[in-house]
């Protein structure tokens, strides 16, 4: 509790901050619309803090999120009784390419950070070697209805966030959620008191890319089909997770908190728009911020060495 | 000093694997790249081209000069445990200088050079007193400090700017007999880190810093130093890469570290040589390994007219299949 708290400061100043310039924010249409846009990444960084609490890093998620996307315009091509299958076939990419993740890093043992920047090249090379260098084909309107649309007045994508935040947070508090941070926090104890570490951290890759299938169907729906549309992903989700106190390195902080932390970086760009620094300026304040923010929160507990090993 | 502890350690049995990879991990990526140059010397044969004619060599080692030296600098950051993902945009910032100050004229390249030196070592100073002093994790302070970099780079300028002289395009085109100008510096960067990482003081402090810090502090190494020295000459080996970047092009570019992809290829090609990403194992050769295999790599996928997507597709193979080949080396002993 004692590292979670700042985070939820830091939010609510921010989202005071943006109530200031803008009254209309924290009424019911507003919000929601930037708790819309915000569910991307709150799901990718919940699925991110998965692997980094276990001790990992997952890089690949940003490239994955393109080419599920990619992958998903060229099949469904425009055609209403595509989607549903497709739909299904991208979540079980996903999950493919966690399992991928999971077994070089833990099985090979190949460092999760050359791993998954392997799975970034050869995800990214592969769609565009697939697709002949630019995506073709188009998204369908009930694919994109997840992404844009909503249910009376509530978006889907606040309703699916809600859903998989419940889910992140019933998974932390059963057994795995527990021999999870025992494997981030140090592998051998947890290894010589009986967990399988291997196990527990290849189903972690498998949440982190299960968790980018649905932030490619949300993000796919919400801007449409583009070969950019994961680009930085993967640092903005790593970036959120640490923003939320959670140690790189594993053993330490909450689902919660990461998706917090999350929240505060969307609340943070869209602050940053209000006061008209965006564009250009708009990295360096929050580079700024970033290192702040992770300096405030590191200044009282012990360094740990670098995940890595 | 670890070359002490690996000589008292008796191997139980010599595996093939574990010779390739145990004690000298460098060696295994010049066994990979002798392979793959014989490789692509039957399959230019094949093709029509010459894989050793001259041309190819020349261009062999000018496509990885500018990769060979940021790679160097980054072998020392992650030596003393730690990484720098600000080497891209640090490398684009360094071509705008160079190439605004000399506005193409003559008198301003020593100026230029001497800017370019000065602004990468406060860069590298900075990532390095975030991470002792603030104690950010390395990984985050680096992509901060390279979020800050950009943020100013697309503040200040939209396309390429400012001009490179004549006399300082030698640095990226002249060659002496078979040996580019930049080839040449890229070799006295290497030599120069490997001469500090294996035959002075700092350089074991490095390795020891990297291998164990809370041992080496015990120990009397003053390790944010160490760590801040390793990071402030990463940086400059950035900022050299950029002022060879910007004698090529005759302009500096906001996009040329980035479009490269320097910051990851550089990481990729330090751990392709063998260097442990958790620090304190490794050196220098091995990097100059990784990076010769990238290039020798990519020229023959040149030859071979394959998709660029394709390349990288390879490339992700390779790297993964390298680490998991190193990793069984190590668990084989």
């Amino acid at each position: 509790m004692r590292r979670t708290l700042p985070i939820f400061i830091v939010l609510a100043v921010l989202l005071v901050a943006i109530a200031a310039v803008n009254p209309y924010f924290l009424e019911p249409p507003a919000f929601l619309a930037f708790v819309k846009r915000a569910a991307p990444l709150v799901i990718l960084a919940a699925g991110q803090y998965f692997v980094i609490v276990s001790g990992e890093f997952d890089l690949s998620v940003g490239s994955l999120v393109t080419a599920e996307v990619v992958i998903a315009a060229r099949l469904i091509d425009g055609s209403a009784e595509a989607t549903w299958p497709v739909l299904g076939l991208m979540l079980v990419l996903g999950l493919l390419a966690g399992l991928v993740n999971g077994v070089v890093t833990t099985l090979l043992r190949v460092p999760s950070f050359i791993t998954t920047l392997g799975m970034l090249l050869i995800l990214s090379g592969a769609v565009f070697l697939w697709t002949g260098g630019a995506p073709r084909g188009a998204l369908s309107a009930q694919f994109r209805e997840l992404g844009r649309g909503s249910l009376g007045p509530v978006p889907w994508s606040v309703l699916i966030l809600v859903v998989a935040g419940a889910v992140a947070i019933w998974v932390m508090r059963s057994d795995f959620g527990h021999t999870l941070v025992a494997a981030g926090d140090n592998d051998r104890a947890a290894a010589l008191s009986g967990v399988r570490v291997a196990r527990v951290r290849t189903v972690a890759f498998m949440i982190s890319g299960l968790a980018a299938a649905v932030a490619a169907i949300l993000l796919g729906g919400f801007a449409g089909v583009s070969a950019q549309v994961g680009v930085g992903l993967e640092f903005q989700a790593i970036t959120a997770v640490v923003l939320g106190g959670v140690a790189l390195g594993g053993g330490r902080g909450s689902v919660v908190a990461a998706m917090a932390g999350a929240f505060t970086l969307e609340a943070l760009f869209t602050l940053l728009n209000l006061y008209g620094i965006s564009g250009a300026l708009e990295p360096a304040v929050q580079g700024v911020i970033i290192i702040a923010a992770v300096a405030l929160g590191a200044v009282s507990l012990p360094r740990r060495r670098a995940a890595a090993s | 000093m670890t070359e002490h502890v690996k000589q008292r350690r008796v191997p139980a049995r010599v595996t093939y694997l574990g010779w390739m990879s145990s004690d000298r991990p460098a060696r295994a990526v010049y066994v990979a790249l002798i392979l793959l140059v014989a490789l692509g010397w039957v399959l230019f044969e094949v093709d029509g081209g010459r894989f050793l004619g001259l041309e190819n060599i020349v261009g062999i080692q000018q496509r990885s000069a500018a990769l060979g030296i940021v790679a160097v600098g980054q072998t020392v950051a992650i030596l003393a445990g730690s990484l720098d993902l600000s080497v891209a945009y640090l490398i684009s910032l360094s071509s705008l200088v160079a190439a605004e100050i000399m506005a193409g004229g003559d008198a301003g390249v020593l100026p230029a050079v001497a800017a370019v030196l000065a602004v990468s070592a406060a860069v590298g100073l900075v990532n390095g007193l975030v991470i002792t002093g603030l104690k950010v994790h390395p990984f985050i302070a680096t992509l901060g400090v390279a979020l800050i970099i950009r943020g100013a780079l697309d503040w200040r300028y939209d396309g390429p700017a400012g001009s490179v002289p004549a006399s300082f395009q030698h640095l990226g085109y002249d060659r002496i007999g078979p040996l580019p100008v930049s080839a040449l510096l890229w070799a006295a960067v290497a030599v120069a880190a490997w001469f500090l990482l294996s035959r002075t003081r700092l350089g074991h402090r490095i390795y020891a810093v990297g291998g164990d810090a809370e041992v080496a502090r015990l120990s009397g190494v003053r390790t944010g130093r160490v760590v801040i020295i390793a990071h402030v000459l990463c940086s400059v080996c950035a900022g050299i890469a950029g002022l060879l970047l910007a004698s090529r092009l005759g302009a500096g570019a906001p996009t040329v570290g980035t479009d490269g992809g320097y910051d990851l290829e550089s990481i990729a090609a330090v751990v392709l040589g063998g260097t442990a990403l958790a620090g304190g194992r490794g050196g220098v050769a091995g990097t100059v390994g990784g990076v010769l295999l990238l290039a020798v790599l990519d020229s023959v996928f040149n030859q071979l007219e394959i998709n660029s997507f394709a390349k990288d597709v390879v490339r992700g193979v390779v790297l993964v299949a390298a680490l998991a080949i190193y990793a069984r080396g190590r668990r084989t002993k």
